[in-house]
């Protein structure tokens, strides 16, 4: 198969001797054509360093990286079919909308009248026709935006680097965005490479998702695959909210402090190892009966449902995420014990 | 109630000595402006109004003859030291930091930092070797002169802009498919371009009042408009050096003006 993007064994070193700083380390990572895929971390861990360098901004100090199966580690950004939304979106301030939109075209040289066509094809893409002889500065930040969209699709690129280019705007614009960027991305077929450190914006928008931390990438998966099973520590406590739990594994059992057993996957290492279950995964019910003992702490009221904080028998912490009643008849006293248990194959077994 | 922060003008005796700075800066020049319309000749007693002198100046063959001469140094000078000062500009802010960099930024603008009189004795000696070698007498001299200390007063404000400006709007053309000239055409020279036009009216009005170099540099018949008045002025104070006083002021405050209405921020 051959994939959009590849990037092979890919590093990046900045500077050199006592002062080198590695921002990626050996990142091989493969996305199919016509794919949403969405690289993920906190800042610092590498991603937009990989983005530049599919960009072409960037070199990699080795490995390489590859467009339909062909290295383009060296080619210059101008050379490449791949166009970038800029975080701070980069329009040209002298130049109008229109002249913005049609800048990628006319460089490649385009005849004047082909350009035209594709600039109003592609204001009306992202309506914003009316707005074609305004200067950037004239528009707001989600017109920027939107403008900064058609600049970078106008040439017809095969890959389209996005550099959490939403994070500027705020959370309801932020939300129609991503509406508006998964339906051109569906309407238009192109390879969307979108970098966020919002773990939200990639569970929605995402084909698949890849998590990166401190230049190495973590795990590579569907959203949902990345929610429920992440692969260690760090992958479960940075998408979403995770409790750990030290357990120790034998044969699909894990058994955690006080005694209590809890089924895990069969083929889960063995030994002493943290098991994550979600908070919304945690049943909070009657002592007894194979349920963990645990004491009520405080509960934290957020509307739809509340965060119930919970003490084990060996002292571990973990939340409860309860869905609020119309009542509140559903409310624990603080100091109540209670049994705690877990949802079917919502307990993962951690490597590290 | 929290303590205001920290503000100038509760400084006791702040308004005065502003006041008082101002006058001195500009009440000789409202005098100068003044007793160019002054129907006496006398740059001291006021004897009613009249606009003579300025046809007076006019009207005298050698003053015509120092302004263009002034004019011409101004203009190509001007436009040589911007040249070499965009080129510089860009060669310090536009390439990857490199040791010594500080060295180079500190070379350029010796100009502004060594007293005016070094350089003009350094030069008057150089270009009278140069004199005995060709026997060339022209007006190269003074041209060449002006265009090398004109280069810092060009050089900083076309730096300072390129240095405000985003540089992710080069990496940006480079990614809509600009090569390395067509993003300097189509995205840096015209934002460049106020910083230029700012830079080189500096470079202008610097070249225009210049004394000390020019009187070192030039050859016999060579005065330009500074030279002359000041040579003038050695006699008495004519009323007519007044009148151009005036619209070499004049000429200035539209070339500021212009200065500061291209380089001021637009938001």
């Amino acid at each position: 198969m051959v994939y959009a993007i590849e990037a092979r064994s890919t590093r990046k070193v900045y500077g050199s001797g006592s002062f080198a700083v590695t921002a990626l380390d050996n990142v091989s990572i493969a996305i199919r054509k016509g794919e949403f895929f969405t690289l993920l971390g906190p800042s610092g861990c590498g991603k937009t360093t990989l983005l530049r360098m599919i960009a072409g901004f960037e070199t990699p100090t080795s490995g390489q990286i590859l467009l339909n199966g062909q290295d383009i580690s060296t080619q210059p950004p101008n050379q490449r079919p791949i166009n970038t939304v800029f975080q701070s979106y980069a329009l040209f301030p002298h130049l109008s909308v229109r002249e913005n939109v049609g800048f990628g075209l006319k460089m490649k040289g385009r005849p004047d009248a082909q350009i035209a066509g594709t600039v109003e094809r592609v204001l009306s893409l992202v309506k914003l026709e009316a707005m074609a002889d305004r200067k950037p500065q004239q528009l707001s930040g989600g017109q920027q935006q939107r403008v900064a969209l058609a600049r970078a699709l106008a040439p017809e690129p095969e890959v389209l680097l996005l550099d959490e280019p939403l994070s500027a705007l705020d959370l309801k614009l932020r939300k129609e965005m991503q509406v508006e960027l998964k339906r051109l991305q569906l309407e238009l077929g192109i390879t969307f490479i979108f970098v966020t450190h919002d773990q939200e914006e990639a569970l929605t928008m995402s084909d698949r998702i890849g998590v990166m931390s401190a230049g190495h990438l973590l795990q590579v998966g569907p959203p949902r695959e990345i929610y429920n099973r992440p692969v260690n520590r760090f992958v479960a406590d940075f998408i979403g909210e995770t409790n750990f739990i030290p357990a120790t594994i034998a044969g699909g059992v894990a058994t955690v402090a006080g005694g209590a057993r809890l089924a895990v996957a069969t083929d889960a290492p063995t030994g002493d190892h943290t098991i994550a279950v979600r908070p919304e995964h945690v049943r909070i019910g009657a002592e007894g009966d194979g349920a963990l003992p645990a004491t009520v702490g405080e509960s934290v009221y957020f509307g739809t449902d509340s965060h119930v904080h919970l003490t084990l028998a060996d002292g571990t912490a973990i939340v409860a995420r309860q869905q609020s009643d119309a009542t509140g008849a559903g409310v624990l006293a603080e100091g109540s014990r209670v049994g705690v248990s877990f949802a079917d194959g919502s307990v993962q077994v951690l490597e590290d | 109630m929290a303590e205001k922060s920290f503000s100038a003008s509760r400084i006791p005796g702040f308004a005065t000595t502003a006041i008082l700075v101002f006058c001195a800066l500009y009440l000789p020049i409202v005098m100068l402006v003044l007793y160019s319309f002054n129907s006496g000749d006398s740059v001291a007693v006021w004897e009613g109004f009249s606009l003579k002198w300025y046809p007076l100046a006019w009207s005298n063959e050698q003053v015509r003859d120092v302004t263009l001469r002034s004019l011409t140094i101004a203009l190509v000078a001007s436009v040589v030291a911007t040249t070499v000062a965009t080129m510089a500009a860009l060669g310090t802010t536009r390439r990857k930091k490199t040791k010594g960099q500080t060295l180079i930024y500190l070379m350029i603008n010796q100009p502004l930092m060594v007293p005016e009189i070094v350089t003009a004795v350094a030069l008057l000696i150089f270009f009278a070797a140069i004199k005995v070698a060709t026997g060339y007498q022209g007006l190269g001299y003074l041209i060449a002169a002006h265009s090398a200390f004109c280069i810092p007063f060009a050089y900083l404000p076309i730096r300072a802009r390129l240095e405000g400006m985003d540089k992710t709007l080069e990496v940006a053309a480079a990614d809509l498919y600009a090569s390395n000239w067509q993003a300097f055409r189509y995205v840096t020279l015209p934002l460049l371009l106020p910083g230029i036009v700012a830079g080189m009216m500096l470079a202008f009005v610097t070249s225009l009042d210049d004394v000390v170099i020019t009187l070192f540099v030039k050859s016999a018949g060579q005065d330009t408009l500074p030279t002359y008045m000041l040579a003038q002025i050695r006699r008495s104070v004519p009323p007519d050096v007044n009148a151009i006083s005036a619209l070499l002021l004049l000429l200035t405050v539209i070339m500021l003006t212009l200065f500061f209405l291209l380089t001021r921020k637009r938001d």
